[in-house]
């Protein structure tokens, strides 16, 4: 078998120096090329944290953490992200927007003067699979939430990302609007194939997108139970009215209620 | 309030262009407004004209003297220009700088606010000692006196780059030149452009104080020499020469910041009448 793509082994971390907030402790995590996670958890279990490790913004207190076989020692640039806050540039349009990668990462940023009409291309291209054809010269706050949110989706996987990191980011939309994006997103992962992290506190929306979902203890974090998604792809909304759906995400919570049962005995005097 | 039955769009249409004819104009109608309230309360009361001379008075005055005050107003517009450049370089630099990095701002802000409390009034001795009375004193006051506003909104625009967007960029593997050049910078123009228009406005009452200290020309001086003489009206003359050079100056950066930074106020012409729609 093939070594894991995103190896965190026995990670912790901790804030603010000795005396400060232990996030993660005994976290550990492999996730295969190409596999779709979900991390669910109680709110405050690190999820984020975990997030920043393995893509190198932050250094874990201990522990390591291996990204396609090498130790991660600073920011991924093979990594995509996308957080709940779109965090689009005001200043630029949709298509500048998306393409803002392309001006940072190497090699794209060499290219990018030279071959700006390809970059082009593929950025309609990627916004138009998403449903935004059309709305490449409008400026973000022209646009819904749930569009600046798919715009958002583009950017991160603008410079072809072997890995997205996607940090709770349908949590600030509506559930209609979620539930479209759902859809987006999978699309999106069939088609590129990425490997993709979700952190999430939505259970519906972690059983509907992801071929595993592990759960999280609360604070400090750790991974305590892992339930592969066997439904089969491409899913939608009429997979999640089936009754398996209902119990998978029925069990979830168990789990997570598990999870805080646990902690607050541990807590006790 | 209680909406009115559909009218026709021909009709909104012209209430709309009244409304902004409406608004073009207030401003000419509350200045003609209050010369002739000031000129009518002269007359009513009596007012000797050393101590409150009337708006026509003045207006001779301006054309009794309008030689020394062209040159005198020339002078005092080109050292509070050449001042402002400076501190819009100066202030550029130094609010990036403090603004990117927490131990700059740590180490320099406390010296920033006492020398921004020093009052620039007891500067000007000192520069006068330094480059002779004139010129230099009167740029300096104005760049010292103005560059604090620009520093402090740099950096607050730069400093305020939401967290999310640094790491997307820094999880691309952006150096924080990168960050301060695609984000920082950007996203702190609408700051800058806001202290340019508190900016220029200081940048006059420097140049005017130290002209007022020590100087042989400027707008200023000339006040000063005409108070000496109890020329009431050739000050006011030269009090309404300065506040319409300040007004000039402000419409200036009011348009280059409408030209360059419409992004900030969402495509509205004017933040303030966005409420009723």
């Amino acid at each position: 078998m093939a070594p894991p793509f995103v190896d965190i082994a026995n990670v912790a971390m901790r804030y603010g120096g000795v005396e400060g907030t232990l996030a993660l402790k005994g976290a550990s995590l492999a996730v295969a090329e190409g596999e779709f996670v979900a991390v669910v958890g109680p709110s405050g279990c690190g999820k984020s944290t975990l997030m920043r490790l393995v893509t190198g913004l932050w250094p874990p207190t201990e522990g390591q953490v291996f990204v396609d076989g090498r130790e991660v020692d600073g920011p991924l640039s093979i990594a995509g992200m996308a957080f709940q806050n779109p965090t689009l540039l005001p200043w630029r349009n949709i298509l500048d927007n998306v393409m803002l990668p392309l001006e940072v990462v190497q090699p794209h940023r060499g290219q990018l003067r030279a071959k700006r009409a390809e970059y082009e291309r593929q950025a309609r291209e990627l916004l138009a699979l998403v449903g935004l054809d059309g709305f490449e010269a409008k400026f973000p706050w022209q646009l819904s939430g749930g569009m600046q949110q798919r715009a958002s989706l583009c950017r991160a996987l603008i410079h072809q990302p072997r890995l997205l990191m996607l940090d709770e980011p349908f949590g600030a939309l509506d559930i209609f609007t979620r539930e479209d994006l759902w859809a987006v997103l999978q699309k999106l992962w069939l088609a590129r194939r990425p490997t993709i992290i979700l952190v999430t506190h939505d259970l519906r929306e972690a059983a509907y997108l992801a071929d595993r979902v592990l759960v999280m203890s609360s604070r400090p974090g750790r991974i305590i139970a892992e339930r592969r998604v066997e439904f089969p792809r491409e899913r939608s909304m009429e997979t999640t009215y089936t009754k398996e759906f209902q119990d998978l995400v029925h069990e979830l919570r168990d789990r997570i209620s598990d999870a805080r049962d646990v902690e607050e005995i541990a807590d006790a005097p | 309030m209680p909406r009115k039955a559909l009218r026709s769009p021909e009709a909104l249409a012209a209430a709309a262009r009244r409304r902004r004819r409406l608004e073009a104009w207030l401003p000419w109608l509350v200045i003609a407004g209050m010369f002739l309230i000031w000129e009518a309360a002269v007359w009513a009361f009596n007012i000797q004209p050393f101590i409150l001379p009337a708006p026509s008075a003045i207006a001779a005055s301006m054309v009794k003297w309008w030689q020394p005050l062209l040159t005198n107003s020339w002078a005092t517009l080109l050292t509070t220009v050449i001042g402002f450049a400076m501190a819009i370089v100066f202030g550029l630099f130094l609010g990036v700088v403090i603004g990117s990095s927490v131990l700059v701002y740590r180490g320099l802000y406390p010296l920033l606010i006492a020398f921004n409390s020093v009052p620039k009034v007891a500067v000007v001795p000192v520069l006068v000692i330094w480059f002779g009375a004139g010129f230099w004193p009167a740029v300096l006051t104005a760049f010292l006196i103005s560059f604090f506003p620009i520093v402090v909104n740099v950096a607050t625009g730069i400093a305020t780059v939401e967290p999310e967007l640094r790491d997307v960029l820094r999880a691309l593997g952006a150096s924080p030149t990168d960050i301060i050049r695609k984000v920082g910078l950007p996203r702190a123009m609408p700051y800058f452009f806001a202290s340019l228009k508190v900016a220029i406005t200081v940048a006059f009452v420097g140049s005017i104080i130290s002209e007022t200290v020590a100087a042989n020309e400027g707008i200023g001086h000339l006040m000063l020499v005409a108070s000496s003489r109890f020329d009431v009206p050739l000050v006011f003359a030269g009090l309404i020469i300065t506040g319409v050079m300040g007004v000039a100056m402000y419409w200036v950066a009011v348009t280059i910041e409408e030209r360059t930074t419409g992004w900030a106020t969402r495509g509205q012409q004017d933040p303030r009448l966005a409420a009723g729609g």
